[in-house]
């Protein structure tokens, strides 16, 4: 590949955001997608917590992938992203213990997010550390822009506030549209959400 | 907490696909044909009871009197792995009828979250060995009518008219949307909540 088709730095950084967003494009990272975003607030947390392990796993598997043989590189990547699952585990019983109550099982379940064993096997693996943590950055914020998205559009039905914030008048208040915050809500939001990606063709094809 | 109910509350109430959002990359990946759903389930069911137990007996015998509680996210995901491995071994030197079955789906499981997540909530609740082990059915079953139901709506979506932006995932997420909609019912049910 010659040096002018090389993807630069900064399509590293915007891939994940938009044209290959992990959730809304590639469909992977569902779960705590769907069960985590009943509010803004809630949503912004998984995915604060799901950001911190995603770019530091892409930064130390590029940082020892040449030691690492290729037949046993699943094993070794998922004993790095579950120290740093167990990491954000503790971190947020201790500091956050409102938030980890609300994310449950989700927060241990990170060990498991196909985004983050997906990045590591398709870009970490085979990228520098600069770059692998571009990478993850920038998936990172794609996934976040989607959870507090989804969030905010669920909050705002099923309470009339946006990140606790009034934005509905009092008589909506007194009986919004709880059905947003139930199961059904969250996949009715997110298939108007990937219907509006297919109809506009945000996405990469 | 009666066994029963547990069991009701893990096949129905707190269905783990269309109420709790576990496993869902599953839940579409996988439902496209009714075939595959039923192999992809029985596999399941198959490994949540293994794991459930194994991963008790480790976190009860080993992890817990030696204080090393922090090691459970590691040690029940490579346990998890490791097990699902083994078994594909197995099943393909001794039982070739089954492993034809289900065998191609079990690569698939390791990183199915319903399996880990059934041994770390038994963790959590606190079963005792023969709760765990019904929780993993209830939640196995569960697993089994969400995605079959979910199969044979997807098979019959194939042929309807749908409009172009709706076509494919938007449909079904609307699908899941409706029968997640009909399990809401199932809330209260005996008095397990949600």
């Amino acid at each position: 590949m010659s040096p002018q088709q090389k993807p630069s730095r900064w399509s590293y950084l915007t891939n994940g955001i938009i044209r290959e967003n992990p959730v809304l494009i590639l469909m992977i990272g569902l779960c705590p997608t769907l069960a985590t975003t009943t509010s803004a607030r809630d949503g912004l947390g998984m995915a604060a917590a799901a950001s911190f392990v995603l770019i530091l796993s892409n930064v130390v598997i590029s940082l020892v992938r040449k030691f690492v043989q290729p037949s046993i590189r699943i094993p070794i990547f998922i004993i790095i992203i579950s120290t740093f699952v167990t990491l954000i585990d503790y971190a947020l019983q201790a500091y956050q213990p409102s938030l980890y109550k609300v994310l449950g099982v989700f927060v241990p379940l990170i060990v498991v997010n196909c985004i983050i064993l997906g990045r590591a096997e398709a870009f970490a693996y085979g990228h520098g550390i600069f770059d692998s943590f571009l990478d993850g950055l920038g998936n990172s914020l794609g996934f976040t822009v989607l959870l507090v998205t989804l969030g905010s559009i669920r909050e705002f039905f099923a309470a009339g506030t946006i990140f606790g914030a009034t934005l509905t008048p009092a008589w909506y208040r007194a009986a919004p549209m709880l059905f947003f915050i139930f199961p059904p809500g969250a996949f009715l939001t997110i298939a108007i959400l990937k219907a509006l990606v297919i109809k506009f063709k945000l996405g990469k094809g | 907490m009666n066994i029963s109910k547990i069991f009701i509350g893990a096949f129905l109430v707190n269905n783990i696909l269309l109420m709790r959002f576990i496993a869902l990359c599953s839940f579409f990946g996988v439902s496209t044909s009714l075939d595959t759903s039923v192999g992809m389930s029985a596999a399941v069911v198959f490994v949540t009871m293994l794991a459930a137990w194994v991963c008790w007996v480790l976190w009860h015998a080993l992890l817990l009197p030696l204080g090393l509680e922090f090691l459970r996210t590691a040690v029940f995901i490579l346990v998890i792995a490791g097990l699902v491995q083994f078994v594909e071994m197995f099943l393909k030197k001794y039982m070739r009828g089954l492993y034809s079955a289900m065998g191609i789906y079990l690569p698939l499981i390791t990183t199915n979250c319903a399996i880990l997540a059934v041994t770390f909530l038994n963790v959590d609740y606190g079963y005792n060995l023969l709760q765990a082990t019904i929780y993993a059915l209830g939640v196995g079953g569960g697993y089994a009518l969400a995605i079959i139901l979910f199969a044979a709506v997807r098979e019959r979506l194939e042929d309807s008219p749908i409009s172009p932006s709706f076509k494919g995932y938007p449909i079904a997420f609307v699908g899941a949307s409706l029968m997640s909609l009909a399990f809401l019912g199932f809330a209260n049910l005996f008095g397990i909540t949600l």
